[in-house]
């Protein structure tokens, strides 16, 4: 296991509040995110524990773009990943938070 | 002058009458007890003959294979075997007992891995890897075999073969041998009064054996519906409304994966939903597999010819004579020489997807442990300067593309790769180089094993987006273009932000959003079938699924 913990800033989410949302499933190539409250105000946290090791940086470069394009501060992820690859980590992260802010309105 | 006098023109067939009387000792009838066929196949080989043993991408001479490779490597020996399809443990072990030592082939699949260990080992001699369509001419040309070993369903006491629906190579191996002065060998499965139809005449045929067991039949292209994921299916939103709808994309050949069986199970939904039945995927060079019945139901696949069958759709097929291409017996005629010319010829795309693509759009799925070969994917997978015929997407796709001397308008077939940016493992697919170029360095062979060159290919599919290649003017475009679908690979990182959204604007890069595609829309729901239980009942109960693929 390899485990990552990032603070990203990016644009305030909507409303406070909602119980803890999970999607995807730790299976092989695939991924489970957790999000719930948490984090500074103007700032994104990001926990992160893979199977597949080496591959810093790649995950930095896919969480900074999430960060950048969703309006996700004030949130924290817990990603536990089962080797998915990018392009499914970015696809849970977008359902994760729909769900989780869609949830509170 | 009378130079030539003196001078034998038929020494092949001589040589054929003193093959045949040797073999009369061994076998004086053309059928032949299976517990004599290693002697008949010594009787009739000399050292160093061309041999074509028939292994095609399904059906393989088996019982013919294994007869060879029992035979005494003293009598018969350095043989020059020739295959469409190295497949099975016989094959490689002809070359580990001396039987063989050269080879000229197509694909090695399975044996990819022991092909490389005995090419390391210097027990074989690789003269080329082809392609099906250029093997198949050389047999015409400089590779004619001396004999042929080849398999079939059923044959009629005088030696007319049936091959039922994987007729495959059959018939032009058949023809390059018997119309040389060669001898064919067929095996089958079983004896019968009268064959349901005549695939190969017995005027072709030397001797005949009842093969042991029934040659298996792999279910190669099947591809369960369940396995499919979210990042396919959005890849297949884009093919389909990003080029399949743009060009009118009417005649196509599919390659064999998750990646386009997926866009097959959207065209019932998806394609549907954008009112693209009627105009699109009409026209196959495709084998008849489960996931293309949704589309057929639906009415989007109006004819399929076939390179070879698919196991468990022999009822489906026999059941829609109007799509697909049948004898008179009611079961699927195929036929891979044919439906390579069809791929090539005369359809509009091609798609299909790769282990490795480089910066100029070269792709391969050659690595330094494997020699897999090519099959036919660089057959279709190439734009065909020979046609003349023009429709609306080779029209279309000719405009898009770099102009040609003299301003003379032209067509270009669409060649779509069609691959995520990271394979399993996190293994990046977009690469700087190939591993192509070290496995030729390794091997001393001329030209590293590409399946499909960059100038062959117009667009590249990832879950990024598009990069249409035809318009981009310079290598540097190019590159730029395909960095900008690369994803987080290495190549995709060290991409120039403001060069790729500079291709953006001018549409040669297109993003899912470009296209009016939100990726949370690419969900299992939109799969006309989500398992092979579905499969079965889009088909009416026709469609007979191969044990494993039963879970129910």
């Amino acid at each position: 296991m390899e485990r990552l913990e990032l603070e990203l800033p990016s644009a305030r989410s909507a409303a406070a509040g909602g119980a803890p949302v999970v999607v995807g499933v730790v299976a092989s190539g695939n991924l489970e995110v957790l999000v719930e409250r948490g984090g500074t105000p103007d700032r994104c946290r990001f926990e992160v524990s893979t199977s597949v090791h080496g591959f810093g940086a790649v995950w930095r470069a896919v969480l900074e773009d999430f960060a950048a394009r969703r309006a996700v501060a004030g949130l924290a992820f817990s990603v536990n990943d089962a080797g998915a690859t990018p392009a499914v980590v970015t696809l849970r992260l977008e359902q994760a938070a729909e769900e989780f802010l869609g949830a509170e309105r | 002058m009378s130079t030539e006098r003196g001078r034998v023109w038929d020494g092949a067939r001589r040589d054929r009458r003193e093959r045949l009387e040797r073999a009369r000792a061994v076998a004086p009838e053309r059928w032949v007890e299976a517990g004599r066929v290693t002697a008949l196949l010594e009787a009739i080989l000399r050292p160093g003959d061309r041999v074509c043993l028939e292994g095609d991408n399904q059906k393989q001479a088996d019982a013919l294979a294994r007869a060879l490779a029992r035979a005494d490597p003293a009598r018969v020996h350095d043989l020059h075997l020739l295959a469409s399809v190295l497949a099975l443990p016989e094959h490689v072990e002809l070359f580990e007992r001396g039987i063989a030592r050269r080879l000229d082939f197509s694909f090695s699949g399975p044996q990819g891995l022991r092909l490389a260990q005995l090419v390391a080992a210097r027990r074989i001699e690789i003269g080329a890897i082809h392609t099906y369509l250029e093997l198949y001419a050389r047999y015409f040309v400089d590779l004619t075999p001396r004999v042929a070993l080849v398999a079939a369903l059923e044959a009629d006491a005088e030696g007319n073969l049936y091959t039922g629906p994987n007729t495959e190579e059959t018939p032009t191996l058949v023809e390059a041998t018997a119309f040389k002065d060669g001898l064919v060998v067929a095996q089958v499965d079983r004896r019968v009064e009268r064959v349901p139809r005549v695939d190969v005449p017995a005027g072709w045929v030397d001797f005949l054996t009842v093969a042991p067991t029934p040659s298996a039949i792999e279910p190669l292209f099947t591809r369960d519906p369940a396995m499919i994921g979210e990042i396919q299916i959005l890849m297949a939103m884009m093919v389909v409304k990003g080029i399949y709808a743009e060009y009118g994309v009417r005649s196509l050949n599919h390659g064999i994966g998750f990646d386009s069986a997926a866009i097959e199970l959207v065209l019932p939904t998806y394609a549907a939903e954008l009112g693209l039945a009627g105009r699109i995927c009409e026209h196959w060079a495709v084998n008849p597999h489960p996931t293309l019945i949704p589309a057929v139901e639906s009415g989007f696949v109006r004819s399929v010819h076939a390179f070879g069958s698919e196991l468990g759709m022999e009822a489906y097929v026999a059941a829609r004579p109007d799509v697909f291409f049948t004898g008179r017996d009611g079961s699927l005629r195929s036929n891979r020489a044919l439906a390579q010319t069809a791929g090539l010829y005369a359809c509009d795309l091609f798609i299909g997807s790769t282990l490795q693509i480089d910066l100029a759009g070269n792709s391969s799925t050659a690595t330094t442990s494997r020699i897999t070969g090519f099959g036919g994917a660089p057959n279709m997978g190439s734009d065909a300067r020979g046609r003349r015929h023009a429709t609306e997407a080779w029209l279309r796709a000719g405009r898009e593309g770099p102009p040609g001397p003299g301003a003379m308008p032209r067509g270009r077939k669409l060649v779509v790769q069609l691959l995520e940016t990271f394979r399993e493992h996190m293994e990046p697919a977009f690469v700087e180089r190939l591993d192509a170029w070290t496995v030729a360095e390794k091997l001393g062979w001329a030209l590293p094993p590409v399946m499909i060159y960059g100038d062959d290919v117009t667009h590249v599919v990832t879950e990024e987006g598009i990069a249409n290649l035809l318009l981009c003017r310079t290598e540097e475009e190019r590159a730029d273009a395909i960095r900008g679908v690369a994803g987080y690979t290495p190549v995709g990182l060290s991409r120039s932000r403001r060069a790729v959204e500079n291709l953006r604007d001018r549409g040669i890069v297109r993003r899912p959003a470009d296209l009016g595609i939100d990726p949370r829309a690419a969900t299992r729901d939109l799969l006309a079938a989500r398992s092979v239980k579905d499969l079965v009942r889009w088909s009416g109960g026709l469609y007979d699924p191969p044990a494993r693929f039963r879970r129910w």
